[in-house]
C-alpha cells in the first residue's frame, strides 16, 4: 500500500514539475507548482516526517503559492512571448538531459551506492513536532536564530525597493 | 531524550562581533524612522562606523576566548578572526568612502548603513563557520544584503541591471551549493566540516568516491561563482560596473574574502582527504580564471569594468594557492586577500572621487591630467596600481610572491610559469591608467574636480599606508597567518 502510494505521488510530482516548465502561461506554471508541493507533502508523510508535511502544505502550497499567484495576477502577465532559446540549448539540451539522467541512474542503481538499509515506510518516528522543536532549539539553535536576520534583511530590502524619495 | 544544555557565556562571547552588528543594524532601522535631515542621516553613518569598530574589538575578545560554539556550528580560531577583522576593515572603509557618494546622489539613508552591517554579519559567520548549514546561511545573509546594495540607487538603470543580474545568477549558484550540501548530508550523514573530514579519512570508508566527488563538485560550483572564478565569472563585470562605486569596492573585497575563507576551509579540511579528486579541477579553474580575467581586461575602457576583470584575475591567483593545497598556500591566500582588500578599496575610493555625480566620469580617459590637478591623490593611486601589478615595495608584490612560492613548493611548475606570464600581461592594462594620469592634459573630469572629502581622504591615505606597510614589513602579518593556517590544518588527524 505504501509503495503504491509512493509511486503514484512521485509520478504526480514529476509530471507536475515537467508541466511547470512546459506551460507557456505563468498561472498554469504556478498551479503546476502547487501540484508538486502537494505531492511532496504526501511523500514526506509516507516517510514519517509529519511536521514537514504539514509545513509544506501550510507554508509552500498555502502562503508562498498564494503570493505567487497574486503577483502574477497583479502584474497581469500574459503568455510567454518569443521562445528565444539559444543555439546551444537547442542543439545540446536534449542530449545533455539524457546524459544527466543516465548518470544519475548509474549512481543510484549501480554498484556505487553505499550499502545501506533500504528505507522502510513507517519505520521512522523522528518527524514529530516535538522532535523537530528539540532539534531547532538545541543543536540547530544558531542557524535558526541567524535565519531570522535573513528575514530582517528581506524586509529591509523590500523597504529600499519600495521607498519613494531616492531618484 | 537528551538533556537540554543552554549555551555557555563563552559561546556568546565567541559570537560577539555578529551580535554587535545585528543589534546596531536593527537600531539603525529604528533610528532611520525618526531622522529627517541629511545631517542627522550622516550621524547614522557615524553610528554604523562605530558599530563596526566595536565589532572589530569584539572579534579580538572572541579570539582571546577561541574555541567552538553552539554545538560546533562555529569555530573561532586565528583563521576565522583574521577574516572577521579583514571583512570588518573592508566594510569600515567602504562605508567611510560612501558618505560623499550618497550625499552627491541625494541618497543618504539609514537603510544603506544597516544593509552594510547585515552583509558584514553574513561574512563574519562565513569566516568562522564550521558547519555547512552555517556556511549556507552566512552566504545567504551576506549575498541578499549585497544584492540590495548593488541596486541601491533605484532610479539608476545601471544599478538595476547590476542588482538583477547579481540576484538571478547568485541565486542559481546558491542552488548548486545547497544541492551539493544535501548530497553530502545524504551520503555522509553530517554537515559538520570536522565530521566530513573524519568520515572521509576513516579507513573503513563505505562511501564510494564518485558520489562524494559529485557532491564536492556541486559545492565547488557554488563557491567558484561567489569568488567569480571562471567559468562562472560572467556576472562580475556587469555587477561591478553597474553598482555604486563604494558598493563595487565592498563587493570585490569583502564578500569575496569571506567566500575564499570558507572555500579554503571546506576544501582543505572537510574535503582534504579526497584532494586527489579536486586539485586537478582547481588547477584548470585557476588557469582559466587568470587567462580570462587578464585578457578580457586588456580591451576595457571603463575603469570599473577593468577592475572587475582584474578582480577575476586576482581570484585566479588565489586559486593557485588553493591548488598548492598546503599550509603555505593557505597562509599565502590570507596574505593575498589582506593586501588585495587594501589596494582595491583604495583604488575604488579614487574612482569614487573622480566619478562625480551619477558616475559621469568612469572612463580611463577621464583620469587624464589627475597628476597635475591633484598630485597627492595621483601618487596614492599610483601606489594602488603598482600594488595591483605586483611591483616590489607594495603589498601586491609579496602577495603574488607567497602564492607562487607556495605553488612551487607543491611542484606546480607550469601553473607558476603561466601565472607569472599572466601578471606580465596584466601590467599593460594597469599602466594604461597611470599613462592617462601622468601623460595627458587635464580633461573635463579632472578640471571640474571637487576638493577631496575628508572621509575619502582618510580612506585613500589609510589604505595606501597599509599597502606600503605590507610591502615593506610583510613579516609581521606572514607570521600571524602562518600560525593561523597551521592551527586550522594542524588540528586535523592524519
Amino acid at each position: 500500500m505504501d509503495t503504491v502510494l509512493f509511486i503514484v505521488f512521485a509520478a504526480v510530482a514529476v509530471a507536475c514539475a515537467v508541466n511547470l516548465i512546459l506551460q507557456k502561461h505563468p498561472i498554469s506554471s504556478a498551479l503546476s507548482l502547487v501540484g508538486v508541493m502537494g505531492s511532496l507533502a504526501v511523500l514526506y508523510l509516507l516517510l514519517g516526517a509529519e511536521f514537514m508535511a504539514v509545513t509544506q502544505i501550510v507554508v509552500y502550497a498555502g502562503a508562498v503559492m498564494v503570493l505567487f499567484v497574486f503577483v502574477i495576477m497583479l502584474l497581469n502577465t500574459g503568455q510567454e512571448t518569443g521562445g528565444g532559446k539559444s543555439w546551444f540549448a537547442q542543439v545540446a539540451g536534449l542530449p545533455l538531459l539524457l546524459a544527466f539522467i543516465a548518470l544519475m541512474g548509474l549512481l543510484i542503481c549501480g554498484p556505487l551506492m553505499p550499502r545501506l538499509r533500504a528505507v522502510q515506510f513507517g519505520s521512522w518516528h523522528g518527524g514529530t513536532a516535538r522532535a523537530i522543536g528539540r532539534a531547532i532549539f538545541t543543536d540547530y539553535l544558531l542557524p535558526f536564530e541567524v535565519t531570522s536576520v535573513l528575514v530582517l534583511i528581506a524586509i529591509l530590502g523590500a523597504v529600499v525597493l519600495a521607498r519613494k524619495e531616492i531618484d | 531524550m537528551n538533556e537540554i544544555n543552554p549555551p555557555q557565556a563563552a559561546e556568546y562571547l565567541r559570537f560577539l562581533p555578529e551580535i554587535i552588528l545585528i543589534v546596531a543594524g536593527a537600531l539603525l532601522m529604528v533610528l532611520e524612522g525618526v531622522t529627517t535631515t541629511p545631517a542627522q542621516k550622516r550621524r547614522l553613518g557615524y553610528f554604523a562606523l562605530a558599530a563596526i569598530a566595536a565589532a572589530m574589538l569584539g572579534g579580538v575578545a572572541a579570539n582571546n576566548n577561541s574555541g567552538q560554539a553552539f554545538h560546533r556550528m562555529l569555530t573561532v580560531d586565528g583563521y576565522g578572526t583574521f577574516f572577521r577583522e579583514l571583512v570588518l576593515g573592508v566594510g569600515f572603509f567602504c562605508l567611510l568612502s560612501s558618505f560623499e557618494y550618497l550625499r552627491r546622489e541625494g541618497a543618504e539613508t539609514g537603510e544603506f548603513y544597516a544593509l552594510v552591517l547585515f552583509s558584514l554579519v553574513g561574512q563574519c559567520i562565513l569566516a568562522t563557520a564550521n558547519d555547512l548549514l552555517m556556511v549556507f546561511i552566512g552566504l545567504e545573509v551576506s549575498s541578499i544584503a549585497s544584492y540590495i546594495l548593488a541596486g541601491f540607487l533605484r532610479g539608476d538603470r545601471r544599478n538595476n541591471e547590476s542588482a538583477l543580474k547579481y540576484f538571478l545568477l547568485g541565486s542559481f549558484a546558491t542552488a548548486f551549493l545547497l544541492y551539493g550540501m544535501a548530497w553530502i548530508y545524504g551520503i555522509l550523514g553530517s554537515t559538520n566540516i570536522d565530521d566530513i573530514h573524519n568520515v572521509l579519512s576513516g579507513t573503513d570508508r563505505i562511501v564510494p568516491l564518485p558520489l562524494i566527488g559529485m557532491a564536492a563538485a556541486l559545492t565547488f560550483v557554488g563557491f567558484a561563482f561567489k569568488v567569480s572564478a571562471a567559468p562562472f565569472q560572467s556576472w562580475a563585470p556587469d555587477v561591478y560596473q553597474g553598482a555604486p562605486a563604494p558598493v563595487s569596492a565592498f563587493l570585490s573585497a569583502g564578500p569575496k574574502a569571506a567566500a575564499f575563507a570558507v572555500f579554503f576551509r571546506v576544501f582543505m579540511t572537510g574535503f582534504g582527504p579526497i584532494n586527489g579528486r579536486w586539485v586537478p579541477l582547481v588547477w584548470a579553474c585557476a588557469l582559466l580564471t587568470m587567462i580570462i580575467g587578464n585578457f578580457a581586461a586588456l580591451a576595457q575602457t571603463n575603469v570599473k569594468r577593468l577592475l572587475a576583470y582584474s578582480s577575476i584575475a586576482h581570484a585566479g591567483y588565489i586559486l593557485v594557492a588553493l591548488t598548492a593545497d598546503s599550509q603555505v598556500g593557505m597562509a599565502a591566500m590570507m596574505f593575498y586577500l589582506a593586501s588585495y582588500g587594501l589596494m582595491n578599496v583604495g583604488v575604488f575610493a579614487v574612482i569614487n572621487h573622480v566619478a562625480n555625480r551619477h558616475e559621469k566620469f568612469v572612463h580611463i580617459s577621464d583620469f587624464a591630467g589627475l597628476g597635475k590637478r591633484e598630485p597627492a591623490t595621483a601618487a596614492l593611486l599610483t601606489v594602488f596600481v603598482l600594488s595591483l601589478i605586483g611591483v616590489p615595495l607594495t603589498g601586491g608584490f609579496f602577495a603574488k610572491f607567497y602564492v607562487f612560492r607556495a605553488a612551487l613548493d607543491s611542484h606546480l611548475i607550469w601553473l607558476t610559469v603561466l601565472g607569472l606570464l599572466n601578471s606580465a600581461v596584466a601590467a599593460y592594462y594597469y599602466l594604461k591608467i597611470l599613462a592617462a594620469v601622468y601623460m595627458q592634459e587635464p580633461g573635463e573630469a579632472t578640471s571640474t574636480l571637487q576638493p577631496l572629502e575628508p572621509g575619502l581622504r582618510l580612506t585613500i591615505w589609510a589604505t595606501a599606508l597599509g599597502t606600503l606597510l605590507l610591502g615593506i614589513f610583510p613579516s609581521a602579518l606572514i607570521g600571524f597567518v602562518s600560525n593561523s593556517a597551521a592551527t586550522v590544518l594542524g588540528k586535523l588527524g592524519p
